[in-house]
């Protein structure tokens, strides 16, 4: 049932295979979180300044991404990225047929979806700060730059982190779903595999197993962090 | 007016939409015997997991640590190529269930929606005041006296919000099913798209029909929420 001999190193097994699909897992989940998370930003930035357009802007985009289920925006990505690439470059006068490899749409279609829910989570850290602080800052002749820098994003870190910590489990679960792209992750070559070895018990337990491993490893990393961003703070 | 309304329905989104609409049954069948069941086994299992029996609470928790630590598409292949490529399960009365992916579809989401539920269920059941549940046995209640009168109420409409969220989650999560063959929106729409060559036009004419099936969720819960929280009510 359970066939041990077919994860050995090597070419008798699946285990190297397996390695490099942890780490491309990995790549995709930390590469879209840094765009995400830059995302987010932009998206908590639209929502708290006076506009009612760029508030409507981002309202719409988190709304609906969040409303519609995780795999309908990869496909949406997946097939439809191309054209909406390739009609951006014939603006510019480039006529030629593009192709985004897959690594590129799968980091941009999780992150589209994991800033949603980065951008909850920051903006309710960013309201936390008091306003005092801001307008203290402000009497002290600080500009903008360095009041974001030195005041803001210090403690949006401090309040953020378990919930970025959550964002982070989501979005490493959520690469599992870029399999549908081709790209070979955890995901996708336990189906390679399987198919292959007609076993599927055996690699998909596995996949299981090193999704297991990554998000326990990671949930321990945040812990270390929320304690070291703390210090200071009996919370 | 008339000509942009015929253009419309000459459109590709417009027809798209109707033959997604035909999969919208097939999704609400799956949410409809996996959210109830759902709910009954997550309440069950947050009992357990607070029980002071060892052995059941920790059996639990390493359940709910699983399956929230993989993702719900592995589950789902786990349960429909996983297991149909044991023998003695293919040859038991299980295989009349798991050789329909409707049937893996929905043990598999219940699977999901019981670790996460039983978890929110838990944190509801523990932030119940001490003095609550004294006040109860002073009163001569006994053990399910006391939980049905006393802890679940008090428990649900705390975490009716959390609960919410992971309702809708899980009305996200149905889409997953399509990639075992079972033809709800998703699946109807990348068919679709593979025939039309059109993926724009046949994935919104989906994500408006789960934008609208996330926002009727909403709303229920929004009225559950008034309901079972009359205290809270700003005018009665």
């Amino acid at each position: 049932m359970f066939k041990f001999d077919k994860l050995v190193f090597g070419d008798a097994g699946w285990g190297d295979e397996f390695l490099i699909a942890t780490l491309m897992t990995l790549l995709v989940s930390i590469l879209s979180m840094g765009l995400g998370l830059f995302l987010a930003i932009i998206t908590v930035w639209a929502k708290i300044i006076q506009n009612r357009i760029t508030r409507f802007i981002a309202n719409f985009y988190t709304t609906v991404i969040r409303g519609v289920p995780e795999l309908l925006v990869i496909y949406l990505i997946f097939f439809g990225g191309n054209a909406v690439v390739m009609s951006i470059a014939k603006v510019f006068g480039y006529n030629k047929y593009i192709e985004l490899n897959a690594l590129t749409i799968a980091t941009i279609a999780i992150a589209v979806i994991s800033a949603t829910y980065s951008s909850e989570v920051l903006r309710a850290s960013y309201l936390a700060i008091s306003k005092g602080q801001i307008e203290a800052a402000r009497a002290l002749g600080m500009n903008k730059f360095s009041i974001f820098f030195k005041v803001i994003s210090p403690q949006v870190i401090r309040h953020a982190l378990p919930g970025i910590g959550n964002v982070w489990q989501i979005t490493l679960k959520d690469t599992s779903l870029i399999s549908v792209t081709g790209l070979v992750e955890i995901m996708r070559q336990s189906r390679i595999s399987s198919n292959v070895e007609h076993s599927p018990l055996t690699f998909l337990i596995t996949a299981a197993i090193l999704y297991l491993c990554l998000t326990t490893i990671s949930g321990r990393v945040f812990k270390t962090l929320e304690v070291n961003y703390s210090k200071g703070f009996s919370t | 007016m008339i000509e942009f309304l015929n253009s419309l329905q000459n459109s590709l989104i417009y027809k798209n939409f109707f033959l997604v609409l035909s999969g919208l049954d097939n999704t609400i069948l799956l949410l409809l015997i996996s959210l109830p069941l759902g709910f009954v086994l997550a309440l069950l299992f947050a009992l357990g997991r607070v029980s002071k029996i060892t052995l059941l609470s920790r059996t639990i928790a390493s359940y709910i640590f699983v399956i929230r630590g993989t993702p719900l598409l592995v589950q789902i292949y786990l349960i429909y190529f996983g297991l149909g490529s044991v023998k003695f399960i293919r040859e038991s009365f299980l295989w009349y269930a798991l050789k329909e992916p409707f049937w893996c579809g929905v043990i598999a989401l219940t699977i999901n929606t019981v670790a996460y539920g039983a978890e929110i269920f838990r944190g509801g059941i523990q932030s119940i005041e001490k003095s609550q549940v004294e006040s109860g046995l002073s009163l001569g209640f006994g053990k399910f006296l006391l939980l049905r009168k006393i802890i679940l109420p008090i428990a649900i409409r705390k975490v009716l919000p959390s609960y919410g969220n992971e309702l809708i989650l899980m009305v996200k999560a149905t889409s997953l099913v399509s990639l075992t063959t079972y033809m709800e929106m998703t699946g109807i729409a990348r068919k679709i798209m593979a025939k039309t060559f059109a993926p724009v036009e046949a994935f919104i004419a989906a994500g408006i029909l789960y934008l609208f099936l996330n926002f009727l969720m909403v709303q229920f819960v929004k009225y559950l929420e008034w309901k079972y929280n009359p205290h809270l009510r700003l005018n009665n």
